[in-house]
């Protein structure tokens, strides 16, 4: 008999066993006739319609009441640490006017289908789901009140819904939720038109930031359940060493010695698909156990001979030589207006730099892990996964079972920041349980194999060249991107990088200058490239925002100021072809190109923000430094300043940063300012201490020793949030918040360090560029 | 081998490799996960507990090392400085994803153990051995402060 230890599992497993679901039997299809999704005029979707399976707000899939009152709201997106699973529900406790005290989070395994895409990436989470989490709640409170008007027979005009009960006002009646829940059910959901959304001044909970995270008690006492915690009576533990270069495989290998350890209970072979790997399982030998030590140390004897493939040579110092040299050679143009060429002929001076920046592994301190068990033909998986579906869909075909046959719960996840949405050890779970008959399999990568297999953030070089005027003006600007892409893990021999990585602050610069050309040179990928918070805007920010400070340098002029030059006079740009030359259309992260213009004037203000908070222009003592960047991501506005001080020895210390942001209406501003308090210092990691490097093909860094991270000693001592908002409507189109923070921190940096020492720093991560 | 100890004031006794890990003979064993992998060597914190009182990284303790100690993980840490790093966790959402918050904490009430009025150095010194990749460290930081001051009083 199986038994599960698991506290996040009974809550999935009360996705199908609710007692009383809000509007039971009734039709989902009138809600849905009522749906209109954001199209363009080209019949082209955008944001959340855009996505696999889109937006579903049908409130009697997400909401429920039972008689007792409790309110059940599913969560369908993943907890990383963003605080989804509070900011979401509590959009629908809020329309719904229900008390938070009486609301049950309950996790949504994976599908697609009955909850709308659940990839959770991108920054979209609350920027997609906001409005129809808004018309879900409301819907409810409708339902709730037309039940409560009927008991009593009066015009639902008559009551209203208050804190979890239904009033009367004539007559003073009262029936609270549980008591309506049953009736409740027989109403038909409300067609869109007849949904009336609270007014702003209306919120109990949106914007004000009072709600603390859900999983607070169970993180702070140790019951929290990640999916490295599932547990089953009569689980195996497995290990895997995976091949050590990118697209090699076993060549031989012998197990007796491995078998030998007590505890070890098999040795498997798993097969290594050739590149590109997609989200498919490396492959190599999984040693399984009777615990994650046993496996471990089984792992240990295993005597195997690899045949390492093409990748063999991959060495980050002659990888990087390889991009230097192409970026100083024309590339594949992807955006251009105007005469660069000639621009930079008449042009009073030049200035040419080439900025690199390292592969960086996500690192999440809850490595991959997941368990997986099938039985009578079905399989189920636990794991942390951003993309359940995702794994889903990968599982049917790898067990070649039906599709309801695959059940994939999400637990809580110890980080994500894409890593996760990578279900690679869910699958390889699966496979380790069907070789043990359908056990349940819980698959372990160690801190070693998270950093040697990892789905690494692109490398990068990047090329900016600028001719400026008498005045030190620009009048022509070139940027030349080269970095291998993410694309190579989906398809072979991909040169160039995809419109999606190119968007993400490359051919969307929204800088002022009368002559642009942008190119992408070659760069073939020799390991998995994948997703890290913020992507290409690492690179890209860090050039372009470091170049800007050298031009004001070069210019004589104060770097804040000039930034604001550049950015120049508020607009809106909305990239078109052919001045954009990428195959298919703007990107713009997947939103609609004028609803979601580049908007200059909130990057201006959130400058201005910035400089003004931290008091910029301040006299300093020696060997201290402001530095400033602004930047665009995930269709928000962010601008940091970043105090350094260094010394003597070329220590450096960070006694502030503050960050300026601007990502629309802020729905959960408590959970905003924490994910900015994060960015930050993620991007004060990767610009001063983390790095992947490669040699024959396999990486240097094999644990925390080597893949540092910023520690709190290290970390800035202060860290100021400034929350930038429109308007209080609500109504303007919501930012992304998860990454944007990350992208302006290192340039900050570095130029900080520009002003503290006069050094120019142009590679990452600065660690060892200090001393001399 | 047979090894007994105390976990959470309950007495246990576990037939294991003896140099199994602390860390997995909690986790595997007896099913307490609060206490987290995260490094197998001893540099990210994720795996504290207290032996015999003292702040211990469980990942490299080999269990027969601890034969007859006292083990605290974050399941049954308690006493005035748990109370007031708990409450005052919660108090300022300290907590991203959480994975490395049961040895962040169990860090932290050590060093109030130790320290009743933390310094800045103090922090750093006793908190620099536990990573936390969301970052959290400025409301860690905060935290320690507010249940240092809420000890006084």
């Amino acid at each position: 008999m199986t038994t599960v230890a698991n506290d996040v599992l009974s809550d999935i497993t009360n996705v199908s066993r609710r007692a009383f679901t809000l509007g039971l039997g009734a039709s989902v299809f009138v809600l849905a006739a009522g749906l209109k999704p954001s199209f363009g005029a080209d019949g082209q979707a955008y944001g959340g319609d855009a996505m696999p399976h889109g937006l579903k707000e049908d409130p009697l899939v997400f909401l429920s009441v039972a008689e007792d009152g409790t309110v059940s709201i599913i969560c369908h997106r993943s907890e990383m640490g963003q605080g989804i699973r509070t900011s979401l529900p509590m959009v629908m406790a809020d329309e719904l006017d229900a008390d938070w005290s009486r609301v049950k989070i309950v996790q949504a395994p994976g599908d697609e289908p009955t909850y709308g895409n659940q990839n959770t990436d991108g920054s979209r989470s609350m920027r997609h789901h906001f409005q129809p989490a808004r018309r879900m709640g409301a819907a409810a409170r409708r339902m709730l009140e037309e039940a409560a008007a009927k008991t009593w027979n009066v015009p639902v005009e008559e009551v209203e819904a208050v804190n979890h009960e239904v009033i009367h006002k004539a007559t003073g009646r009262k029936l609270g939720y549980g008591a309506l829940a049953k009736s409740a059910a027989e109403m038909s959901v409300p067609p869109r038109e007849k949904i009336s959304l609270k007014k702003p001044s209306q919120f109990r909970y949106i914007g004000k930031g009072k709600i603390g995270l859900v999983d607070n008690f169970d993180i702070t006492t140790g019951r929290a359940k990640y999916g490295i915690d599932t547990r089953f009576d009569d689980m195996l533990y497995a290990v895997i060493v995976r091949p050590p270069v990118y697209g090699g495989k076993v060549a031989k290998f012998d197990a007796t010695e491995a078998l030998k350890v007590p505890g070890v209970v098999k040795v498997v072979e798993l097969e290594s698909p050739p590149p590109p790997s997609e989200f498919q399982p490396l492959g190599g030998i999984a040693v399984i156990a009777s615990n994650t030590w046993a496996a471990i140390q089984g792992r240990d004897k295993l005597d195997i001979t690899w045949d390492h493939g093409p990748n063999a040579s991959y060495s980050t110092d002659i990888y990087h030589a390889d991009m230097r040299a192409t970026a100083q050679k024309p590339g594949k143009v992807v955006r251009s207006y105007g005469d660069v060429d000639a621009a930079m002929k008449t042009a009073a001076k030049r200035i040419t730099a080439d900025y690199y920046i390292p592969h960086h592994a996500h690192g999440t301190i809850e490595p991959p892990a997941a368990v997986a068990r099938i039985v009578d033909g079905k399989c189920d998986v636990w794991g942390p996964l951003q993309d359940p579906q995702a794994a889903r869909d990968r599982l049917v075909k790898l067990l070649g079972i039906a599709y309801e046959d695959v059940t994939v719960n999400v637990t809580l996840l110890g980080g994500g920041f894409g890593r996760k949405s990578k279900p690679d050890f869910a699958l390889e779970a699966a496979l380790l349980s069907k070789a043990v008959d359908g056990r349940p399999v819980k698959v372990t990568w160690t801190r070693e194999d998270d950093l040697m297999h990892d789905y690494l953030n692109t490398t990068a070089v990047e090329h900016l060249e600028a001719g400026l005027d008498a005045d030190g003006k620009p009048v022509a600007w070139l940027h030349r991107s080269v970095a291998p892409s993410i694309t190579s893990i989906f398809k072979p021999g991909v040169k160039y990088e995809a419109p999606f990585e190119l968007g993400m602050g490359l051919v969307d610069v929204p800088l002022d200058v009368p002559n642009l050309r942008v190119e992408n040179g070659e760069a073939e990928a020799h390991t998995r490239i994948g997703w890290f918070r913020s992507v290409t805007n690492v690179p890209h920010a860090f050039a372009i925002q470091s170049f800007v400070a050298e031009l004001a340098t070069a210019a004589g002029r104060d770097p804040k100021d000039y930034l604001l030059e550049l950015i120049g006079p508020p607009r809106r740009i909305t990239l078109k072809l052919p001045e954009l030359k990428t195959d298919d259309p703007w990107w713009n992260y997947g939103e609609h190109p004028e609803t979601y213009a580049i908007d200059t004037g909130r990057l201006r203000r959130v400058t201005e923000v910035v400089a003004q908070a931290s008091k910029w222009g301040r006299e300093l003592p020696k060997g201290r430094g402001l530095g400033i960047a602004a930047h665009r991501s995930f269709v928000t506005y962010t601008a940091a300043v970043v105090e350094v001080e260094v010394d003597g020895g070329g220590r450096i210390t960070i006694p502030r940063v503050d960050i300026a942001v601007d990502c629309g209406p802020q729905i959960n501003p408590e959970r905003i300012r924490s994910q900015m308090e994060g960015a930050v210092i993620q991007g004060v990691s990767l610009a001063t201490v983390s790095n992947i490097t490669f040699r024959d093909g396999q990486v240097e860094q094999t644990n925390f020793d080597g893949f540092e991270l910023t520690r709190i000693d290290a970390a800035p001592r202060e860290i100021h949030v400034h929350l930038v908002a429109p308007d209080e409507t609500y109504e303007e189109p919501l930012g992304g918040v998860g990454e944007p923070g990350v992208p302006p921190i290192a340039p900050a940096l570095v130029n900080a360090v520009f002003a503290a020492t006069g050094k120019r720093l142009r590679e990452l991560p600065i660690r060892d560029q200090m001393a001399s | 081998m047979a090894i007994t100890f105390n976990v959470n004031g309950e007495p246990r006794e576990v037939d294991v490799d003896p140099n199994t890990p602390l860390l997995w003979v909690l986790r595997d064993e007896l099913g307490l996960t609060g206490t987290k992998f995260g490094c197998g060597v001893a540099q990210c914190g994720a795996c504290t507990v207290f032996v015999d009182g003292m702040p211990q990284r469980s990942c490299v303790t080999p269990v027969e090392l601890i034969n007859g100690s006292d083990i605290t993980t974050i399941e049954g840490v308690e006493g005035p400085e748990a109370s007031a790093i708990q409450k005052a966790w919660v108090e300022i959402d300290v907590p991203q994803c959480g994975y490395c918050q049961s040895g962040q904490i169990m860090s932290a009430v050590a060093l109030l153990r130790d320290i009743s009025d933390p310094t800045d150095e103090d922090i750093d010194g006793a908190m620099t051995g536990n990573i936390c990749r969301c970052a959290t460290y400025v409301r860690i930081r905060q935290a320690i402060k507010n249940a240092a001051a809420e000890l006084k009083g």
